[in-house]
């Protein structure tokens, strides 16, 4: 009888899980403290200051940056997150029709292939067909790689609902509007919100497409970033992430509450 | 003495029903899922009609055919032969939504993001009645399933009892022609299951309209019916009403999911006068009323009620056995009687005013068995 074993007294695995953890994090939280360092040099103490945040509000590059970046995350947002919902609707509610396994495929596909891949695929569009309508083709190439990520969380929800609720709407004399109306969307909505708040996510810190598409004018925070590192690193490059973490935590938390209370009210 | 069928039927019911309007008439119906060889034939040939006002219960073994007929009428699935009309309307191709019937789903599937009173007005709102009328129905819906108390509540707040109520109210709410109603006490205790059938019986009474009450529960058609269709393998196999059904079965079928029942294979000797002499297998003879059409020669089987035999004393009346097991149940016992055929007689005693089980296990026992008891299948 091989005896029950809780994985937690394996030995090892604690120190190992705390040493993973230190890993990921430290660096983090280094960078988030050495945002705060009043003095110029990255790895030097010199006192606490809020003097790079300070310097990085009044810099009218990075206020641009962040501007382009909120305004491609919540327009390519919007659009993926209103295509992946048709597109979940099509696969979970459109009956057996011929290539539905091959759109599946088609919708995930963006999340294995390789970044860069897309970046390059996406610059060869672009100046192929002369394309130009500047933080536009950041959008559109946003679009694309953010429709997989809103379409998996609203098509496991569809798949978890049960269709006899549906079908009490039309035996209610519900049409089909008012069954998606009524029935169908609200049920949905903590799958679009949380697939809405992924793509949000994943495009504000996207840099490998954005900076191949991205013309003069249409940086966003992330390459802007990294363009400052590129003419050396001063705590105003970890003030800057730091807002961007800041932004990336505050959507994810608002998204764990809006969902928590959610299922709370559904279950 | 097969007559006496429609005497009681006349007895039982105040207008002597052909009168009344048809509410529901399924004609050769026949539903296939799938096609070519894998087919599989859900409803074969099925023709019935529900009549206005009616408490008509579809009964049956699971996996006969009955969602499938109810999800016919209320219009999720298409008929692959046959017709459906609903008060001389053909429906055929009306969709669901613009059907005057209702449906309580079999697990309520109420809308989870809606209160009850929400849930209850779902059908009046779709409909485009007055908002001062919706809210009028509500409360007299919920009033009428006496959940007034939890109007606010959403349904993951209710137990299983109290959303059937719901479910029931949000049906009713339309007020449909027809409730379509799939084994909608399944999921309660037999308790509740129990108060629920005097209920829905009630409900039906009050509100006029007519039910189609899908069961796989004999007690509970026969309790609330006022006919039943008794379904196997996608046929019907009997209508009528439970007196009907229980007392005269077409067949070995009816007569067995329907209460218990005896079985003796015998042939009929000989006929005057409409009673048959028949002898089993075993060369026990019996007379009783021949079923129509049956003649000297045919095989037949005879079929009895174990509340129906009487167990006395050995003498010369009745028929001779041994008792071989007994099943004490309070209520009733139920004795195994060897009578020398293959398989013993089960006959069932009641409870006597003294509590005595007069007889036990190797008794010698003499069955006595009413004139009208015993009765002749043809098939
Ligand atoms: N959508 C379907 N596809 C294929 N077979 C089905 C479908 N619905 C029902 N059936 C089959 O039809 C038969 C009758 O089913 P059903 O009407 O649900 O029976 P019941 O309600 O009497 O238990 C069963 O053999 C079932 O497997
Ligand atoms: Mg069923």
């Amino acid at each position: 009888m091989p005896e029950f074993r809780n994985v937690g007294e394996v030995r090892g695995l604690r120190s190992t899980a705390y040493g993973f953890m230190a890993f990921l994090y430290l660096p983090i939280i280094i960078l988030i403290l050495y945002s705060f360092n009043s003095g110029s040099l990255v790895m030097v103490w010199s006192g606490f200051g809020l003097n790079w945040y300070a310097k990085a509000f009044g810099n009218a590059d990075i206020q641009r940056a962040a501007l382009n970046s909120l305004i491609v995350a919540t327009v390519a947002t919007a659009l993926a997150t209103v295509i992946a919902t048709l597109a979940a609707l099509v696969m979970t509610r459109g009956g057996p029709f011929r290539g539905r396994g091959a759109s599946l495929t088609m919708i995930s596909l963006p999340l294995m292939v390789p970044e860069i891949v897309t970046a390059v695929a996406m610059l060869i569009v672009f100046a192929g067909t002369g394309l130009s309508l500047g933080l536009g083709n950041v959008i559109i190439a946003h679009v694309t790689f953010c429709i997989p990520f809103a379409f998996m969380p609203i098509r496991a929800r569809l798949e978890g609902m049960d269709t006899t609720l549906e079908q009490a709407s039309a035996d209610l004399y519900g049409s089909d509007w008012a069954t998606f109306r009524y029935v169908t969307l609200p049920i949905l909505m903590p799958g679009i919100l949380a697939g809405a708040m992924l793509s949000f996510v994943i495009s504000l810190d996207d840099f490998i497409i954005t900076m191949m598409v991205a013309g003069a004018g249409s940086t966003t925070l992330p390459v802007y970033i990294y363009s400052m590192i590129r003419q050396g690193v001063t705590p105003e490059v970890n003030a800057v992430s730091s807002l961007l973490l800041l932004a990336s935590v505050l959507l994810v938390t608002l998204y764990w509450l809006v969902t928590r209370n959610r299922a709370a009210a559904t279950a | 003495m097969l007559h006496r069928q429609r005497d009681f039927a006349e007895a039982m019911s105040p207008d002597p029903t052909m009168e009344r309007k048809t509410a529901i008439d399924v004609a050769g119906v026949v539903k296939r899922f799938g096609h070519g060889p894998a087919a599989v034939v859900a409803l074969k040939d099925v023709s019935l009609a529900i009549r206005d006002n009616e408490f008509f219960t579809l009964l049956g073994p699971s996996g006969c055919g009955k969602t499938t007929l109810l999800r016919i009428l209320a219009g999720f699935e298409a008929v692959s032969e046959g017709a459906v009309s609903l008060y001389g309307e053909n429906i055929a191709g009306l969709p669901a939504n613009r059907r005057s019937v209702n449906t309580v789903f079999q697990h309520y599937a109420l809308f989870p993001h809606m209160t009850v009173a929400e849930n209850v007005a779902y059908g009046p709102q779709r409909l485009g009645r007055p908002v001062k009328e919706i809210a009028e129905t509500v409360a007299r819906m919920l009033q009428l399933v006496k959940m007034e108390k939890f109007a606010e509540r959403r349904p993951a707040q209710l137990s299983g009892g109290q959303q059937q109520r719901v479910a029931l109210a949000r049906a009713l709410a339309p007020h449909p022609k027809v409730l379509l109603l799939d084994e909608p006490l399944s999921a309660l205790d037999l308790k509740l299951r129990q108060a629920m059938r005097a209920e829905l019986k009630q409900l039906q009474r009050a509100t006029g309209i007519t039910f189609v009450f899908v069961t796989h529960d004999q007690e509970e058609a026969l309790s609330m019916s006022d006919r039943i269709a008794v379904m196997s393998e996608g046929e019907v196999q009997q209508i009528g009403t439970p007196t009907e059904i229980y007392e005269y079965p077409a067949n070995r079928f009816v007569a067995s999911f329907i209460g218990d029942a005896n079985f003796i294979v015998a042939q009929i000797d000989g006929i005057t006068g409409g009673m048959a002499k028949c002898r089993s297998v075993r060369g026990l003879s019996f007379t009783l009323a021949a079923a129509p059409g049956g003649k000297p020669g045919d095989k037949v089987t005879l079929f009895l009620r174990p509340e129906k035999v009487r167990i006395e004393a050995p003498g010369d009346a009745g028929l001779a056995g041994m008792i071989q097991t007994m099943e004490y149940l309070g209520q009733s016992i139920f004795y195994q009687v060897d009578i020398g055929e293959d398989s013993p007689l089960i006959v069932a005693g009641r409870n006597r005013d003294d509590g005595g089980t007069p007889y036990k296990t190797g008794d010698r026992v003499s069955l006595v068995i009413g004139a009208d008891a015993l009765r002749m299948l043809v098939a």
